[in-house]
């Protein structure tokens, strides 16, 4: 381990490297994240200052950073009329239930496949804008980029800027110090409890859980789950901060499959940056590049490296540095976006002097586009054609039948059926093509033949029944010898539906075959 | 350790300094703070062998600090069970067998808890689900020996079948052939005849003969036509369910050394809510009266 322990977060560069530092220009003031990398075993831990920046792209992270904190925020709160009985929570995932509620769509636990559909809509969606536009989920719109933003906003404004919070980490134990290191602590921990509160709204009633939260009256488990995320999003977004990026989060291993030469990344123009080095005012820019290396692409940045090194794990494609650059661009006078969102391929072409197009329409756009249309278009048919009633059949493995005083011979059933619709339904269970069947639902009654009999269902519920099927031993006969084993076809029809709602269920009846 | 550690030129990245087939690894350190959450856990596992059951001896175990057992757990969650099913098994109690299908709570109480109960003390002879075997009857079909109304099977299931309890349902068949009540001929007479009760006898002659003899020695228990009956356990011989079988050689055996299956008296064994619980469960099975 050459490298010395942190000293207020610029770490004293071994000797090896310092030259290199010179040799390549880099102002030694500034470090990036990469210097703490070299040599050992452990990386020791390098604490990244953000300076505050403004610019096109600061402002768009504000605005997303905003639009998610109200989204995340209010919409526990949004009401949605589904009629008496029913929770008026527009977006509500209730687990005791079990139900799923979101604006006009209620989801049971035997239609997660939604859930997998919109996890699919999710990821197929993050591979088209990465192969489009690079990691601009990861720099604006990740939760963890939200919520590490908006701590490191609440720190800047209780601590400072950069030069003052190193300064700060600097000095010794005064009672300033220990004044804004707790202020910030606190208000990191409201903003956080905030966020662990507000995560268990999704899960209840939120007017009657918050007022149950605040007034202390909540169930032990509510306020675990308020605590876990409590502490998860202090210690994510306070402390772990471009750590969960660079060494905990799996998405930057394998972005790189969906870019190519043609994405939008954030790139730094070497061919007219190089070569770089302090510029004086007034004098010439002949024979040197258009980079001054004042270092304020490495300060601004939240994961504290140098974009200058070209394509990187850490880097979270927020922009940041570009605002940064073109401010220095516009001070000294040379043209904008020496850092800039660019494609690969559109860098190469410029350093040649030849003609570049971007690209949008690749293979794999088209590809990502299609599957995110085809999957979107599968979910929305299920949707549309989403059942409101369903029957299972479950048939007794013991006894596989039983034979009764007469000769004829019965199967037990469990029969399950789903009323999705809100009121009481009532259903009529028969069973197709046995007119000598005699079909007895436990309680509730019996019929023969064809005819059915009707199952009361309460509304939102699924109700099972025991059925007993009775067969004569001469349904069982077929090609000429009795069979161990027939298809029996079960109908279920919603009474007073219109149009006329059947589903049908294929099962089996058992007999004792070719034995006596 | 290696100590070809030299620095890359690409990347001006360090190396781990070992090398396969001339391709060199890049150093990737690993983050410190990585490392001392692998040593917090270290340290939490060693407190939790301290606190919790964990190390093995040659008889024994370390009991643990806290004197956690699982044990313990599994007492505490079978008496908040108890405590939970007290009210419906009070409830079971009160109600009469014969309405406890009619309560739609003690439906499925009986459904479930008695499907577990039936599981533990009586499939082991009536087969899971009551299909029964040579022997055992069939709790599923509608034949009863005993009777099949709730009330009978409760009687049943509580006092039990030719045993020692003071109440068990009793019923004796005579030994015909062994004890030299009736001749080969004649048993073999009287067996065609109970099959020709069910249609299954072959022998009309052997049958005609049989019937006088079946009027003098079956017809007081099993019914002039071998309808049976349940007050003396008398199986039903005209019908197609046969507890030891419908052939004419077991016939021929159990006319001559006779049938005497018997059943524990279960409010010997079990608490009263469980006897009664089996019974309903027994009613529910498909065959109930």
């Amino acid at each position: 381990m050459d490298t010395n322990p942190q000293d207020g977060g610029v770490l004293e560069r071994p000797a090896e490297d310092r030259k290199a530092a010179v040799r390549d220009g880099r102002p030694q003031s500034i470090k990036t994240s990469r210097d703490s990398q070299q040599g050992g075993l452990y990386a020791e831990h390098f604490k990244v200052y953000p300076k505050a920046i403004s610019g096109p792209f600061r402002t768009i992270k504000w605005v997303v950073l905003a639009l998610c904190l109200a989204v995340y925020y209010t919409v526990p709160w949004l009401r949605w009329d589904r009629g008496p009985g029913a929770p008026n929570q527009a977006v509500l995932i209730d687990l005791a239930a079990p139900r799923a509620y979101f604006l006009g769509i209620e989801i049971w636990p035997q239609e997660v496949y939604y859930i997998t559909g919109l996890l699919v809509l999710g990821a197929v969606g993050l591979f088209l804008v990465t192969s489009l536009a690079g990691r601009v989920w990861c720099g604006y719109a990740c939760p963890q980029t939200v919520w590490t933003d908006l701590f490191m906003a609440v720190e800047r404004w209780i601590e400072g800027d950069r030069g003052a919070r190193i300064r700060l980490d600097r000095q010794p134990l005064t009672q300033e110090k220990v004044l804004r290191k707790t202020a910030k602590h606190a208000a990191w921990l409201a903003i956080a409890l905030a966020t662990g509160g507000a995560w268990v709204l999704y899960f209840d009633d939120a007017p009657t859980a918050f007022k149950a939260l605040v007034t202390g009256h909540a169930t032990t488990r509510e306020y675990f789950f308020v605590g876990l995320f409590t502490a998860t999003t202090y210690i994510l977004a306070g402390w772990a901060r471009e750590q969960v990026c660079t060494y905990m989060c799996p998405w930057p291993r394998f972005q790189s499959a969906m870019l190519d030469v043609h994405s939008l990344v954030v790139t730094y123009e070497a061919w007219r940056g190089e070569r770089r080095g302090p510029h004086k005012a007034g004098t010439s820019w002949e024979g040197r590049g258009d980079c001054i290396d004042c270092g304020q692409c490495i300060a601004v940045c939240p994961t504290g490296i140098d974009i200058r090194d070209g394509q990187q794990l850490e880097c979270i494609g927020c922009g940041l540095c570009i605002d940064s650059c073109n401010d220095i661009m516009a001070k000294v006078g040379r043209p904008p976006n020496l850092i800039r969102f660019d494609t690969l391929a559109n860098q190469e072409a410029k350093s040649t002097g030849s003609d570049h197009r971007y690209r949008l329409l690749r293979p794999r756009v088209v590809i990502y586009a299609l599957v995110l249309v085809a999957v979107a278009g599968v979910m929305l048919t299920a949707l549309e054609t989403r059942s409101t009633m369903a029957i299972s059949v479950l048939r007794d493995r013991a006894p596989l039948f039983v034979t009764l005083s007469d000769g004829s011979v019965r199967n037990g059933y469990t029969v399950k059926v789903i009323n999705k619709r809100r009121g009481e339904g009532a259903y009529d269970l028969a069973i197709l093509g046995q007119p000598g069947a005699t079909l007895a639902v436990q309680d509730v009654g019996e019929a023969h033949g064809t005819d059915g009999v009707a199952l009361p269902v309460h509304g939102d519920a699924v109700a099972t029944f025991r059925v007993f099927i009775s067969l004569p031993r001469t349904a069982l006969v077929r090609d000429g010898g009795p069979k161990a084993s027939i298809p029996l076809v079960f109908s279920l029809t919603e009474e007073g539906a219109a149009p006329a709602h059947t589903t049908f269920y294929e099962g089996v009846f058992m007999g004792p075959g070719a034995k006596p | 350790m290696s100590t070809n550690i030299e620095k890359d030129a690409h990347t001006g990245r360090e190396t781990t300094g070992h090398e396969w087939d001339g391709i060199k690894e890049l150093n990737t350190p690993l983050p410190k703070w990585w490392l001392y959450t692998f040593y917090a856990c270290i340290a939490f596992a060693l407190g939790y062998t301290v606190l919790y059951p964990a190390w093995p001896s040659l008889h024994s175990h370390t009991k643990g600090v806290l004197g956690w057992t699982q044990r313990d757990t599994v007492k505490s969650a079978l008496d908040a069970r108890e405590q939970t099913l007290a009210p419906v098994k009070a409830k079971l109690l009160a109600t009469p067998i014969g309405d406890v299908e009619k309560d739609p709570e003690l439906r499925s109480y009986v459904q479930a808890a008695g499907h577990i109960a039936f599981a533990e003390n009586c499939a082991a002879c009536h087969g899971a689900g009551g299909a029964g075997g040579k022997g055992f009857p069939n709790l599923a079909d509608d034949d009863w020996l005993w009777g099949g109304t709730p009330e009978q099977i409760l009687q049943t299931v509580t006092y039990g079948v030719r045993n020692a309890n003071e109440n068990s349902r009793v019923s004796d068949m005579p030994r015909f052939g062994a004890d030299g009540l009736l001749t080969k001929e004649q048993i073999n007479d009287v067996a065609e005849y109970v099959l020709s009760l069910s249609g299954t006898g072959t022998d009309k002659a052997a049958a005609g003969r049989g019937t006088a003899i079946f009027a003098d020695n079956c017809a007081a228990c099993h019914g002039e036509k071998g309808e049976g009956n349940p007050d003396v356990g008398a199986p039903r011989l005209n019908d197609a369910i046969w507890l030891y079988g419908g052939d004419k050689a077991t016939v021929v055996q159990t006319i001559t050394y006779a049938r005497r299956g018997s059943m524990p008296a279960w409010s010997e064994r079990l608490d009263p809510a469980t006897v009664k619980l089996l019974a309903a469960y027994v009613h529910s099975l498909g065959g109930g009266k």
